[in-house]
């Protein structure tokens, strides 16, 4: 609903006081019975994740031939699915520190289940350099440490960075979501009935009793991750970028790398969080918390993420004509018209045509099934954005006597495949175990937190309100 | 060390914030300076009526920060000029501009993870028993929607029954003894 002094759409819709808040939110926990639909989805989404049991099992049996990448298509699934999971967990970050230090409050009902999905993003998208690697289980010789070998990492290598951007992004973003359940956590104590939940909730909870003096160290530390996570969430995916920025390869070679990668993985994120958010408070009733606003501020974000990652399109064709470079030019021709062209007309319908051509309406903007397709439809692009950056660029490089050409095989989408599996099984055991949306930041978005000197009663605080 | 046995304060339950710290308030211009309140999100007032603003966090946060600092860096050079030097493409062995990611992320872990432990080692986290919790109302409604205010009976100026007076004037949904 319109609020009538703003013009916009509300954040919280009207009437919900501190223990009507934490009744929804600590409900959908507590509830002794799971919903028949909730373990119907685990046994889909579980299903879909063998593909991971299976795949990564087959893997390490046979060794990284079972992949479909060869020279001098090196590079497959596995770095293309490791880019695309980590620029969905953006989002997360974005809403969870950038949008903190703007003060946005809005992000407080989104800001949880955004985080969530950063982390198990994170885990899927971990498994695929680890598995890249060819022998996984010496994936800790990336690290430095002393060893027998007397070998060290070498850190003029971007891919030494990316072991460090990566591993501090997963420690700080579990970190950070973890504080931030804290105090939910202890009134998730404080309410259950279940002497087992009192019990797990209560170790969870570290003893949180709500004092006035934690509380400020709390917002303290909160503040100063969310400062810290905002240049590490850029400086990830800017890493990552590196990866390509720094070869030496038409098509990777350029300096609007970075840039463009930050927005692509914000913009993939974003999309990912209406694919989660609009299901949830559908399913769960949460509409008075992920309002219509949540959604329209949202597809705005995803507007101007997703126009910047248009200009870095259009700034490749542009430069790859300016640059005077042969091979430059060869590669966009061929990334356009090439035997795989029809990948880089789908990302640009998928990315740029169909979510501009609506996103500028507000009337799409709140439109929730439109939203919740469009979602699928932008992180499909998300993907051919990589996958025609990743196998265009090396299929066929500087010499045509080595071209040749990059297919998946079955093992490939089994794992990537089952990588959606695994991540929709953890945000369900999330969901159902954990609180989804910060009780205590929602509460503190309500007009009784209002502080009147001589101290008003509760009636006087409401009455001012309305 | 404040003795473990006995009355640990009274407790007083407020509806509202502004109660709550009116009631604080005016429990520091009486003298009282053992107090807490509990709320069940931050409310900035009651620590302004409480005179507590400084918080260590920060500090820690620098101090963890400079030492990631230091240890990525550090560690880099050590390993890229003495360690394992290596050519690669003829690079200079201390190539500086090329250890500054690595350093970077670093620091932030270290001053991140300082930052998150170092409050909770200064709340006094994890802390799983506390008097506090032996009062009904307060387990039922801290976390939840109820504001508390807590004279300490180690305060010089703590008296079961002036306390209680002194509470009661504000009127309070309750007064409640906390034992140890």
């Amino acid at each position: 609903m319109i609020d009538p002094r703003t013009g916009e759409y509300a954040v919280i819709a009207p009437g919900h006081n501190f223990r009507s808040v934490t009744q929804k939110i600590a409900g959908i926990v507590l509830t002794p019975n799971t919903p028949m639909a909730w373990w119907g989805g685990l046994f889909l989404a579980g299903t879909i994740a063998m593909g991971v049991v299976i795949g990564v099992t087959w893997l390490v049996l046979k060794g990284v031939g079972i992949w479909g990448v060869s020279i001098p298509g090196a590079w497959g699934f596995a770095i293309i699915n490791f880019v695309w999971w980590i620029g969905i967990g953006h989002a997360g970050t974005l809403i969870s520190a950038i949008l903190l230090l703007f003060k946005q409050q809005w992000r407080n009902s989104i800001n949880r289940f955004a985080e969530a999905m950063t982390i198990f993003a994170v885990c899927c998208a971990g498994m695929f350099p680890l598995l890249h690697v060819g022998r996984p289980w010496l994936g800790y010789w990336l690290l430095p440490y002393p060893n027998s070998m007397n070998v060290w990492p070498q850190f003029r290598s971007p891919l030494a960075w990316d072991v460090f951007a990566v591993s501090t992004y997963a420690t700080i973003s579990v970190v950070f979501w973890y504080m931030g359940m804290i105090p939910d956590f202890g009134t998730l104590r404080d309410r259950a009935k279940l002497p087992i939940a009192k019990y797990f909730y209560g170790l969870l909870s570290l003893g949180w009793r709500g004092s006035t003096r934690h509380w400020i160290r709390y917002e303290s530390a909160s503040l100063l991750l969310a400062g810290l996570s905002t240049p590490l969430v850029l400086s990830v995916h800017t890493t990552i970028s590196f990866d390509f920025a720094v070869a030496a390869m038409a098509g990777w070679h350029t300096t609007i790398f970075p840039p463009y990668f930050v927005a692509g993985a914000v913009y993939s994120g974003f999309a990912m969080v209406l694919t989660l958010a609009i299901p949830i408070r559908k399913f769960y009733h949460l509409e008075d918390l992920v309002t219509l606003r949540h959604l329209d501020n949202m597809s705005k974000v995803m507007l101007a993420t997703g126009s910047i990652v248009a200009y870095g399109y259009a700034m490749e064709v542009f430069m790859s004509w300016y640059s005077a470079s042969h091979w430059e030019f060869f590669m966009m021709w061929n990334r356009m018209f090439g035997p795989m062209g029809w990948a880089y007309w789908v990302l640009i319908l998928t990315n740029i045509a169909i979510p501009q051509a609506t996103l500028w309406w507000r009337k799409c903007r709140v439109s929730v099934w439109w939203l919740f397709v469009l979602s699928f439809i932008i992180n499909i692009g998300m993907w051919f954005e990589r996958f025609v950056i990743v196998v265009t660029s090396l299929y066929r490089d500087y010499l045509p006597s080595s071209w040749g050409t990059y297919r998946a095989t079955k093992w490939d989408y089994m794992l990537f495949i089952g990588t959606w599996g695994f991540f929709t099984v953890l945000f369900l055991l999330f969901a159902r175990l954990a609180p989804m949306i910060p009780m205590s930041e929602i509460r503190m978005m309500l007009p009784q937190t209002k502080v009147r000197p001589g101290g008003a009663t509760a009636d006087h605080v409401v009455e001012e309100a309305l | 060390m404040p003795v473990r046995e006995g009355v640990y304060g009274l407790l007083a339950e407020f509806n509202t914030p502004s109660e709550l710290v009116h009631a604080t308030e005016m429990a520091h211009r009486a003298g009282y300076r053992r107090m807490e309140c509990y709320t069940p999100y931050p409310v900035e007032e009651a620590a302004e009526a409480l005179r507590f603003h400084k918080t260590g966090v920060p500090l820690m946060c620098l101090i963890g920060g400079i030492a990631g600092l230091i240890t990525g860096y550090g560690l880099e050079v050590w390993i890229n000029v003495w360690g394992y030097p290596l050519n690669i493409r003829a690079m200079p062995l201390f190539s500086w501009p090329a250890f500054v990611i690595p350093g970077y992320e670093w620091t932030i872990l270290f001053a991140g993870l300082s930052a998150a432990f170092g409050m909770l080692a200064q709340n006094g986290l994890p802390q799983l028993y506390h008097p506090l919790f032996n009062a009904p109302n307060f387990a039922s409604g801290a976390t939840t929607d109820k504001f508390f205010l807590c004279l300490e009976a180690h305060d010089p100026k703590f008296s079961a029954t002036e306390t209680r007076a002194f509470l009661e004037k504000f009127s309070p949904v309750s007064v409640v003894e906390v034992d140890h």
